[in-house]
């Protein structure tokens, strides 16, 4: 069980309230009509999934719904920051 | 190498057992191997054995970097079963339950297989319409499977709440007679006594930290302990940790890691002798030939490769659990643990060939390897011999996520992903 801040709410939260969609900042392609099928399945399926730092999307469901970036180490499970949508991550390695 | 026997054990009972052979060697590794294969799990095992077996490949190196089969081996709840939808998935599972039903016998290993059948619970209309389908579909496949009604299903589990009084009160399940478990650690052993009789090296304590890549093709391993060894192909079966393996190799895959958990109660006395999975209220037990009840989790929703889950998870499960059996309520649970499974978008796993030419991967079972672990070996020695991919394993591609034949097998697999 760890606590998640919600920056839109601006509390520290249960993870219970929150759900994870995976690695963030995949940029969907701007055309997919011109995409090959491996930059698709790519865009699609291929993921990270690294042992250590990883951002990734977070919302929180069962509160305000909104959508937000976090950073965390996969390995001890230590939130290094969150961020905000659109916003680029300052904890890289 | 000894074969062991009931006139063995008589005769060893007679020095106090003191003078057993040791199960396998423990050896320095050569230069050079035809074969090196990255993970000691069960899968990684039977790979060696099966080369060394079917194939006559006995230069092959096992590398793992604790001890064998410590990893999900040892961590998961022991089920068999081949009662996959689609026919590519049934095959393969298949595949391996036929292996298994002649496994202790050709490992000269008492692998404790059990077939003491799995029922997979409906508690809905739509759950009942998926099980006719599944059933239909592997009787197709010639895959044992019956549709039952809730009062079959409490003949077979009497201490099952099958009363309306339930919350989801049980309508019915697919029952799989040939399925059951199998001691889990033995299965390894097994493999690893089998592969190292023929001549397999099995190198622990020793991690392949990365590979060594020229032009495009794999031709050895860095290791941490002994330096760089050659091979002419790699096969790389890491489970949890593939990513990090794929990372190495410099591509990416189509997977992603999360703890799955499983919990043992304290030991009673035998009052389960089948497997019972539902999907519905998701929980899963069975009891082992110990006493202990084995209780298995969903996953937790967030990747991590922290080996422990997350308490909210335990919590739904043993919800599920006492819903279905309240004459559990008051067991007493022992131990819990978690073990890094790599989930694959459709549930299905991935044996194949990768981007890097002579290096094979064979990882993706997620939730539900162990049931696989003879077959994925059996047919993933046989891609590593002749350097393309086995009949059995072609539809498992980590391309088909490019060209979208996916296997989706999210219903089957009986774990929420």
């Amino acid at each position: 069980m760890f606590l998640i801040y919600c920056p839109h709410c601006g509390e520290h939260r249960e993870e219970e309230e929150f759900h994870n969609h995976g690695q963030a900042h995949i940029a969907r392609p701007l055309d997919p009509d011109s995409c090959t099928d491996e930059e698709w399945g790519n865009y699609m399926f291929f993921r990270k999934n690294p042992k250590g730092l990883h951002h990734e999307l977070w919302v929180h469901a069962a509160g305000c719904r909104k959508f937000f970036n976090v950073t965390r180490h996969t390995a001890t499970y230590e939130i290094k920051e969150v961020y905000k949508i659109g916003e680029q991550p300052k904890v890289v390695e | 190498m000894q074969q062991y026997s009931g006139f063995g054990l008589l005769k060893h009972s007679l020095s106090h057992h003191e003078n057993w052979q040791r199960v396998w060697r423990n050896p320095t590794p050569k230069k050079k191997y035809d074969v090196i294969i990255v993970g000691g799990g069960g899968h990684g095992l039977a790979t060696a054995y099966y080369l060394a077996k079917e194939h006559n490949i006995t230069n092959v190196a096992v590398i793992e970097k604790g001890y064998l089969g410590g990893g999900n081996t040892a961590r998961n709840t022991t089920i068999v079963r081949s009662n996959y939808l689609w026919d590519e998935a049934a095959h393969l599972y298949e595949h391996a339950m036929k292996l298994w039903e002649g496994l202790s016998q050709d490992l000269n290993y008492n692998v404790m297989f059990s077939q003491r059948g799995c029922l997979n619970l409906g508690h809905t209309l739509q759950d009942m319409r998926d099980i006719e389908r599944r059933v239909n579909a592997n009787r197709l496949n010639g895959i044992d499977g019956e549709v039952l009604d809730a009062k079959q299903v409490n003949e077979i589990v009497p201490i099952l709440d099958c009363s309306s009084n339930a919350r989801y009160p049980v309508m019915g399940a697919s029952w799989q007679p040939r399925a059951g478990v199998a001691r889990h650690d033995a299965v390894a052993w097994g493999f690893a006594r089998g592969a190292d009789m023929r001549g397999v090296d099995l190198i622990q304590q020793t991690e392949v930290v990365d590979f060594i890549i020229e032009d495009g093709t794999v031709v050895g391993v860095k290791t941490d302990r002994y330096g760089d060894i050659k091979a002419d192909r790699v096969g790389c079966v890491t489970a949890g940790h593939s990513g990090v393996m794929a990372a190495k190799a410099g591509f990416e895959l189509p997977l992603e890691s999360h703890p799955l958990q499983a919990l043992v109660s304290e030991p009673i006395k035998p009052i389960l002798d089948t497997v019972v999975m539902s999907n519905h209220v998701h929980g899963y037990a069975s009891q082992s030939d110990k006493g202990d009840l084995v209780i298995g989790a969903g996953i937790d929703g967030y990747t991590g490769y922290g080996q422990r889950g997350s308490y909210s998870t335990i919590e739904h499960t043993i919800q599920a659990i006492v819903e279905m059996f309240p004459i559990f309520s008051r067991v007493r649970m022992n131990r819990q643990w978690g073990g890094i499974v790599d989930t694959c978008p459709d549930a299905c796993p991935i044996i194949s060939e990768t981007p890097v030419k002579n290096l094979f991967f064979n990882c993706g079972w997620g939730t539900g390897g162990f049931k696989a672990t003879p077959g994925s070996g059996n047919v993933f020695a046989a891609s590593l011999a002749k350097g393309e991919m086995h009949e059995l394993a072609k539809p498992f591609s980590m391309f088909r996520f490019h060209n979208g034949a996916l296997i989706d097998e999210h219903g089957a697999a009986g774990v929420a992903h």
